[in-house]
């Protein structure tokens, strides 16, 4: 008699589904909301005493809490309510100050079996767990103005001292033009840029008057510049996202000029906005004492002071500061304490040596985006984003002494204002301007009702599926809706151990894939149902169903996935959800609607006479 | 168990030429003069919902925001009464959401932030043509497998088919102007599988009774294929149905257009596996001497 699976097959089908279950059971348990405490350095000890310290101000504001850890490099505490969260964060960072970050968290309750064997629960997506995500353009071309601009200056000065005669030198575009008279000079000029400035390419044409040197970046340097200035901001970018104390931040490179910045679970989107979106750099420039050089206004949040001239050299940029605290004075003002890198420190001791008694200004430089509307050749309005630059002064102070590593702002206007100035230079400059392209905001309580109605949406979806499946193919629909059910655990264990992320739409795919699983068996009863028809013995037909809808179940199975394939390729977030749940779900749809309801029909009537089936 | 009833699916082929002709050219039509109606994905721009605890008056908050100094805004419920979306075709100011929310603070309501979207015009360039990108793709990549698999009469029926199925299901959510996104390209591509899915099992058995049945014409043969996967063209539509129409009532605002294209789909997509895939094979002449030369081995095993 046929229909006999060996029992090594048998073995396997029970091996998946054990597989099955034990992958997806970390998701039967919700995460306990929590505080996690690190420090600012790596080098601060959070033991058992800091711990103790935590847990105590918690008692002392009556916030319920347990199962504190502290493993020396941060501690964790769980809470009762996730309404307290905030509060407790707030009472937790009064009570140990700003040398530690405090950050929400969700900690995985996922047993310790289940998490030894390797067991995490799925991960949820921005739309599912709240939070914002940013995408952020690097503005290559301006780092790389930048570059030329510093090297056009350094160039000048070379010239003058060598005493190489020039008619002028400026930058146009991305080229240094240089003019000459004296054909001699163009010779000099040129071997010595050739030998110090290896980056430049030097060109120019005899015979013209006035001779022109042109310099270019060769490619080779322009990408190094490109590279440092991408991988930098995402450097500045960390550090800021760090200091907003997110538990798991994402920050990373997206093709040649972009950044996403992910922040789950953030709730108070608006600091998040404000510390992330702000794209700023810093300059240290002396006040001018001659007629040349730039005028910036004079803007702090209480009001304008006068306008201040200040020189066109910048003493040092934000790239050199390592360290900035809001503090307060002996006097109880709020100043900024800040700490150069040694270059920085030489530097500024240098520039204040002679100076002293002159101002030094803190230009603050904000990169915007404004969109202007203007009207094409077919007469259609366009929206472009033009980027601009803001530039303004927020410090002008008196240096009273020469100036070293360590030196501090002060004459600023609260507390509010220091601890921002410190964070924005903490947090590093930027190396060239950034401009936000796309953001999202999804607040928690969105995040909460999506996973709510999506979980609502399966459950309906798929009582009507193995309703349908019941009446419609009685016995056999009984084996149909087990592999539809194993279908679900396997689709939930494959994403959770795969680390995918399930989004709204990826919900909206496993909806999908329930309806779409039954496909197979669908195809499977109905040939059955046809080989009986025709006449075939029972088990025959079974047999013969299983054998010949096989290929089709194939062929339909393999076109899907090369769909979900190119809608992975070509979406984004969300969409990519979508098309991994499907890819997954038709995988494992196959092996449940093919092998294990086979394995079932086997078991319960193949081997044995039946004198009719039920289907 | 009774025999298998046959019906005679293709005499009625002219008037499903008819039929498809009529929607294409209308979908085509209003594809071609109004286009759709682009979501924020593809647009650009910004919008913000938020959520009240009691019903909002639209009308009195579009006045306060444009009394604010906001330039045309779209203020309308979103699933809800008590759910308001504001489109802004403002400026990216990382304060916009903020000033939007204080303003709408102002009357004294509870008012709770539930979503911001952003999309500069660049990114909304960019998604517009990686979509109709892979859209193109995926009908090559799908027209060179059925090629392969099957042969290359049945690939034009099946792509034909589905190009039928995307242009008209783009079509209506053109005329009834409902708003096209991510997500609804999402499942316009899911479309496409699924309609894909029919396609294949139906040419499947048409393959496999051509093979089969000797003395049968290309119609009788393809009437007899259609007919025997009738029931489960019917039964995997149903339960396809079935869970969209959960998604439909239940899933909520963000997945209501995603669950429509997809319905549109199943429907446009189990009608053209039997019509549209078939047909186009009939004009192509499709006989049985198509798919013997690669495959004579196996023939003379299939015979009794």
């Amino acid at each position: 008699m046929p229909n006999k699976f060996p029992l090594w097959k048998n073995l396997m089908i029970l091996l998946i589904i054990s597989f099955g279950f034990v992958y997806a059971a970390p998701n039967l348990f919700p995460p306990d909301p929590a505080i996690q405490l690190s420090g600012q350095s790596g080098a601060m000890v959070i033991d058992q005493a800091v711990l103790n310290k935590v847990e105590k101000s918690l008692d002392e504001a009556g916030i319920e809490h347990f199962a504190g850890e502290a493993d020396g490099e941060s501690l964790l505490v769980r809470l009762q309510d996730i309404k307290m969260q905030l509060r407790a964060k707030e009472v937790i960072q009064a009570e140990m100050g700003g040398n530690y970050i405090v950050a929400l968290n969700l900690a995985p309750t996922t047993p310790d079996w289940l998490s030894s064997l390797g067991g995490v629960p799925m991960k949820l997506g921005l739309d599912l767990s709240g939070g914002v995500h940013f995408l952020l353009e690097v503005d290559l071309d301006s780092a790389l103005t930048v570059r030329l601009e510093g090297d056009l200056q350094d160039i000048k000065a070379t010239l003058r001292e060598e005493r190489i005669r020039y008619r002028s030198f400026e930058l146009k575009g991305d080229k240094i033009i240089g003019q000459f008279r004296d054909p001699e000079q163009i010779e000099k000029a040129t071997a010595l840029i050739r030998t110090n400035y290896r980056d430049l390419q030097p060109q120019y044409k005899n015979g013209q008057n006035p001779l022109s040197l042109v310099l270019k970046l060769s490619d080779i340097a322009a990408n190094l510049i490109e590279d440092n200035a991408i991988k930098q901001n995402l450097t500045s970018l960390r550090n800021r996202v760090n200091e907003l104390g997110v538990s798991e931040p994402l920050v990373s490179r997206q093709g040649k000029n972009r950044i996403v910045v992910e922040l789950p679970g953030v709730q108070d989107t608006a600091e998040a906005k404000r510390i992330i979106g702000k794209t700023a750099n810093l300059e240290f420039r002396l006040e001018s004492l001659t007629k040349s050089g730039e005028t910036f206004k004079f803007r702090t949040p209480s009001g304008q002071g006068p306008d201040a001239r200040v020189e066109n050299q910048a003493v040092i940029t934000g790239e050199n500061v390592t360290d900035a605290r809001a503090s307060f004075d002996e006097n109880g003002r709020p100043q900024v304490n800040i700490t150069l890198d040694a270059k920085g420190g030489w530097q500024m001791g240098h520039a204040t040596r002679d100076n002293i008694g002159r101002r030094l200004s803190v230009l603050f430089i904000e990169y915007k985006t404004q969109l202007e509307k203007s009207i094409d050749e077919n007469g259609e309005v366009v929206i472009t984003p033009v980027p601009f630059v803001e530039k303004h002064i927020i410090s002008l102070a008196t240096i009273q002494s020469q100036l070293g590593k360590q030196f501090r702002i002060t004459g600023l206007d609260g507390q509010r204002e220091s601890s921002e100035l410190a964070l924005l230079l903490r947090a590093g400059a930027l190396a060239a301007p950034m401009y936000i392209v796309e953001e999202r905001t999804i607040g928690p309580s969105l995040g909460a009702d999506n996973i709510q109605l999506g979980v609502k949406s399966v459950t309906i979806g798929m009582a009507m599926v193995l309703l349908f499946m019941l009446v419609v193919y009685r016995a056999f629909g009984v084996a149909a809706n087990m592999a539809l059910a194993m279908n679900l655990v396997l689709l939930i264990a494959f994403m959770s151990l795969l680390g995918a992320t399930l989004t709204l739409p990826g919900i909206a795919g496993i909806v999908l894939t329930v309806g779409m699983a039954v496909d197979a068996n669908v195809l499977i009863f109905s040939r059955i149902r046809e080989e009986l028809a025709q006449g075939a013995s029972n088990q025959g037909a079974i047999s013969a169903g299983y054998d010949r809808a096989f290929v089709s179940i194939l062929d339909a199975n393999i076109t899907t996935l090369i769909v979900a394939l190119i809608l992975f390729l070509i979406g984004s977030g969300p969409v990519q959800g979508f098309a991994v749940t499907l890819s997954i779900g038709i995988l494992t749809s196959m092996f449940t609607s093919i092998v294990m309801t086979r394995g079932l029909v086997n078991m319960v009537i193949g081997g044995r006479k039946i004198d009719k089936l039920w289907i | 168990m009774t025999a298998l009833k046959v019906y005679d699916f293709m005499g009625l082929r002219k008037f499903a030429l008819i039929f498809s002709a009529l929607l294409l050219t209308v979908s085509v039509w209003s594809l071609y003069s109004q286009g759709l109606v682009l979501g924020l994905d593809f647009s650009g721009g910004t919008q913000i919902e938020v959520g009240y605890e009691e019903p909002a008056d639209v009308g009195l908050l579009r006045q306060q925001l444009e009394t604010a100094g906001f330039e045309g805004p779209v203020v309308v419920h979103f699933g809800a009464e008590t759910d308001v979306l504001i489109r802004l075709q403002g400026e990216p100011d990382q304060a916009l959401s903020e000033k939007v929310l204080q303003v709408l603070q102002s009357n004294n309501d509870q008012v709770e932030l539930r979503r911001v979207d952003f999309v500069g015009p660049q990114i909304g360039e960019e998604l517009r043509e990686d979509g109709g990108l892979g859209m193109l793709t995926a009908l090559a990549v799908v027209m060179l497998y059925v090629a392969v698999r099957f042969q290359l009469k049945f690939s034009i029926g099946a792509v034909l088919a589905l190009a039928h199925d995307v242009i008209i299901t783009l079509g209506i959510f053109s005329l009834a102007r409902f708003e096209f996104d991510l997500t609804v390209l999402a499942a316009v591509l899911a479309v496409v599988g699924y309609s894909l899915n029919d396609t294949i099992v139906v040419s499947d058995r048409i393959r496999e009774n051509f093979r089969k049945i000797r003395k049968a014409t290309p119609v009788e043969v393809i009437n007899e294929s259609l007919s025997q996967t009738l029931w489960r063209t019917i039964n995997t539509s149903v339960t396809t149905m079935l869970v969209l129409l959960a998604l439909f009532f239940i899933g909520g605002e963000l997945i209501h257009n995603f669950a429509i294209a997809l319905m549109i789909g199943v429907g446009i997509g189990t009608y053209s596996s039997i019509y549209v895939a078939a047909t186009v094979m009939l004009a192509l002449n499709v006989d049985r001497e198509d798919l013997l030369e690669q495959v004579e081995g196996e023939l003379v095993d299939d015979l009794p």
